[in-house]
């Protein structure tokens, strides 16, 4: 299993855990559960973790593929520089987000799922990977090849001006013999 | 319209009949448990929380029934085999068992979510009752304990916790709610490791995470062997609705005797069972063709990194266009490969071309190039052959056949199939005439496939036969470097790039064009399409084939058939 980039899954049990924090926390607080006060901060928690994982890191090696309208969010990520770039940083503050959705019921599931989805991004920082914003690439026109391509830089070779001025006018006088053929038999 | 019908069908019939099992499950469970005079007390605890919890149940116990058959691979062979008189759609329909399974867990994992939801109120209620939060009769039925002559109706008996704990010390110490948890987590991480970008690019990491599935039934099973659902006793004397307004009365008055409760059997074994026993035959199976012996008949490098391998196992019988999974055991113990074969099953050994594309790939590449001349390669297990679309090509009278790049590889086995079969003049063969369209970015690594249309063309030419196969080859990934070769060559007779007299067209195919000239030399005939490739192009041909073919029996009818990995 050597060429795989675990941020990857990582990212993704880190949204799916954002989700179910957020939707623990909704129970939590919607059905006014002993300590919605902890509910209540899985929704936030939940919403803040899904923003944070909603966009997709480039990848070091293949072709990445992006998240719908994950533009917008992937520049606000970029804006914290090494914070969010830095998989020791989201590993450790993923474990500490999730520690106080452990003290409800309605929380736990989202607690233990973003725990794990700790783990394995500490998994992808000891491999030394990070994150790495996808930006719109500005194709660039591949070089045109030279020679046979660009236009001509000098013009046909020309007898000079006076004789030029004599073919005008005497016409039969200017006809001449080619030196080479230049028809095709 | 009437052409979607034709093509599509089957698959929405089948899926009309599932949805409407599924809520036919749903609802039914629902009303049952919303309205059954036996649950009177348990709705008084729970409200509608009990029948939002115990409908999902049996969607569930459906669907979790559902999930392990479309992946038998071995079994959907046995079914496509048995079906030789029935119609084309009955077998084109077992293609779509990825599409199924996929389907099937996405039911479970939303049913998942809402009985959790309900469970998750279930317990908070049951917590409120048990402290006496709530009226006198929710409180009188809480405190009835599985001691005395009593039987218990609120599970959560004896916790010692703080109060906002005692859910999660229920959760995690009672059977349900601990095999609960833990059969979610497995849900959680195999749907995880199953997104597409994973699946992709590491199937290592789904395959493996994905055996978790064995946690999650296991788990299942044993999920209701607590029996916390509790209903009163059949035949219990104690009527609800005189007694439910002076619970204080209760066993001291004859009408009102101290109601006895019990716990629903656990039922979902019953559901999982069958399924479970025909997955293991299958592993079973796929063990025992492991572990039969395969020899290596020639093992050749061809071009662009590209291993062809041709082996022989005893009792082997395919058809065209099938597909083998390899295992290598000096690579990965656990890794099964699928490839498509290339060979005819007219020879006698059967061969696959392997390109390198990963870990596994590249490692069995390396292990054959260090192997000396002559001799057997490392021990292989291969697990097949299993049936695709393509086993159908021969019954069409006319057949398009779509390769692009790696697709390519079925087509070599019916290619060389049609040939043998031409030779012999084989009865079987009821196709009149092929068209094959080849589409690559550019022809590196296949170049064995175009030396193998060059031998067809050159033979089929000496017994003048050049008209039963038309292929074209469509190079979509031409620069200038390509046109400047082609401006140069373009009056000799045969193709620069792959030396076949049939000239290479570039860009990709217009596929109205193409689908008009068939059906034009072709009318009042049944064509199959058959592609291999990406699901764009799928997409692109299916519309194609709607758009062309015509109800009317005397007119040209196309039919849209998809390999799928």
């Amino acid at each position: 299993m050597g060429k795989i980039e675990w941020a990857m899954w990582a990212n993704e049990q880190a949204l799916a855990a954002g989700l179910i924090l957020l939707t623990g926390g909704i129970v939590g607080v919607a059905g006014q559960f002993r300590g919605w006060e902890f509910a209540s901060y899985a929704i936030a928690a939940g919403f803040f973790v899904c923003l944070l994982e909603y966009p997709r890191s480039k990848r070091a090696k293949g072709t990445s593929v992006e998240r719908t309208g994950q533009y917008c969010f992937t520049v606000c990520v970029k804006a914290f520089g090494p914070v969010t770039r830095n998989y020791y940083v989201r590993a450790f503050l993923h474990a500490a987000l999730c520690v106080p959705g452990g003290f409800m019921l309605a929380t736990v599931l989202g607690c233990v799922c973003l725990g794990i989805a700790s783990l394995i991004y500490l998994a992808a920082a000891v491999r030394g990977e990070h994150w790495e914003p996808i930006l719109p690439r500005k194709d660039t026109r591949k070089p045109v090849a030279e020679s046979i391509k660009s236009p001509p830089q000098n013009p046909p070779p020309r007898p000079p001006p006076e004789i030029r001025r004599k073919q005008a006018k005497d016409v039969e006088g200017a006809a001449y013999d080619n030196p080479i053929a230049v028809t095709d038999d | 319209m009437a052409n979607w019908i034709i093509n599509n069908g089957f698959p929405a019939v089948m899926v009309v009949v599932w949805m409407t099992i599924n809520t036919y499950l749903f609802v039914s469970f629902y009303l049952y448990y919303d309205q059954d005079e036996s649950y009177y007390y348990t709705r008084h605890l729970l409200g509608s929380a009990l029948a939002w919890a115990r409908a999902p149940a049996a969607v569930l116990n459906f669907n979790c029934m559902l999930i392990l058959l479309p992946v038998c691979r071995n079994l959907l062979s046995l079914i496509r085999g048995s079906f030789v008189c029935c119609s084309r759609t009955m077998r084109k329909q077992l293609d779509q068992n990825l599409s199924f399974h996929k389907l099937v867990a996405y039911m479970i994992a939303l049913m998942t979510a809402v009985h959790t939801i309900a469970h998750l109120l279930n317990l908070e209620w049951l917590n409120n009752s048990k402290l006496g939060l709530y009226d006198e009769l929710s409180t009188a039925l809480s405190r009835l304990e599985d001691e005395r002559n009593e039987t218990y109706l609120n599970p959560l008996q004896h916790i010692d916790a703080d109060p906002q704990q005692r859910p999660t010390h229920f959760a995690f110490t009672s059977i349900a709610g601990l095999t609960g948890v833990l059969i979610t987590m497995s849900l959680i991480l195999i749907i995880t490791s199953s997104m597409e970008v994973i699946r992709r690019s590491y199937f290592e990491v789904f395959w493996y995470t994905h055996h978790l599935f064995i946690v999650f039934f296991i788990g299942l099973v044993f999920h209701g062997y607590g029996r916390i659902v509790r209903s009163l006793e059949d035949d219990s004397p104690h009527n609800t609705t005189l007694c439910k307004d002076h619970p204080e009365d209760w066993g001291k008055i004859p009408e009102c005797p101290i109601p006895q409760f019990e716990g629903k059997e656990p039922g979902t074994w019953m559901w999982v069972i069958g399924p479970m026993i025909i997955y293991l035959c299958e592993r079973v199976l796929r063990f025992v063709r492991y572990m039969q012996a395969v020899q290596y008949r020639k093992i050749v490098m061809r071009p662009s990194k590209v291993l062809e391998l041709q082996l022989r196992k005893k009792g082997f019988k395919m058809e065209v266009g099938q597909y083998v999974f390899l295992n290598c055991p000096s690579i990965s113990q656990l890794e099964w490969h699928p490839f498509t074969m290339t060979s005819a099953p007219e020879e006698d050994f059967f061969s696959v071309h392997i390109r390198s594309a990963g870990d596994w790939t590249d490692k069995l590449i390396e292990t054959m190039q260090k192997l000396p001349e002559g001799e057997q390669g490392p021990k292989m297990g291969v697990d097949g052959p299993f049936g695709t679309a393509s086993e159908d090509v021969f019954d069409y009278e006319v057949s398009m056949l779509v390769g692009a790049g790696i697709g390519v590889t079925p087509f070599a086995s019916i290619m060389k199939s049609i040939w043998y079969k031409f030779k012999e003049s084989d009865p079987k063969l009821r196709t009149r005439k092929i068209y094959f369209y080849w589409l690559c970015r550019e022809t590196h690594a296949f170049e064995w496939f175009a030396d193998l249309l060059q031998v067809l063309e050159r033979e089929m030419e000496e017994r003048g036969l050049g008209d039963f196969l038309t292929y074209k080859l469509f190079l979509t990934g031409w620069d200038q470097g390509h046109t400047n070769q082609v401006i140069v060559h373009f009056d000799e007779d045969t193709d620069v790039v792959t030396g076949l007299k049939q000239k290479t067209h570039y860009g990709r195919p217009n596929w109205d064009k193409e689908f008009d000239q068939v059906r034009k030399e072709n009318p009042a005939s049944v064509v199959g399409t058959f592609l291999c490739g990406p699901a764009a192009l799928a997409k692109v041909l299916e519309k194609k084939c709607a758009k062309y073919s015509d109800v009317d029996p005397r007119k040209t009818k196309f039919y849209f058939n998809k390999e799928n990995f």
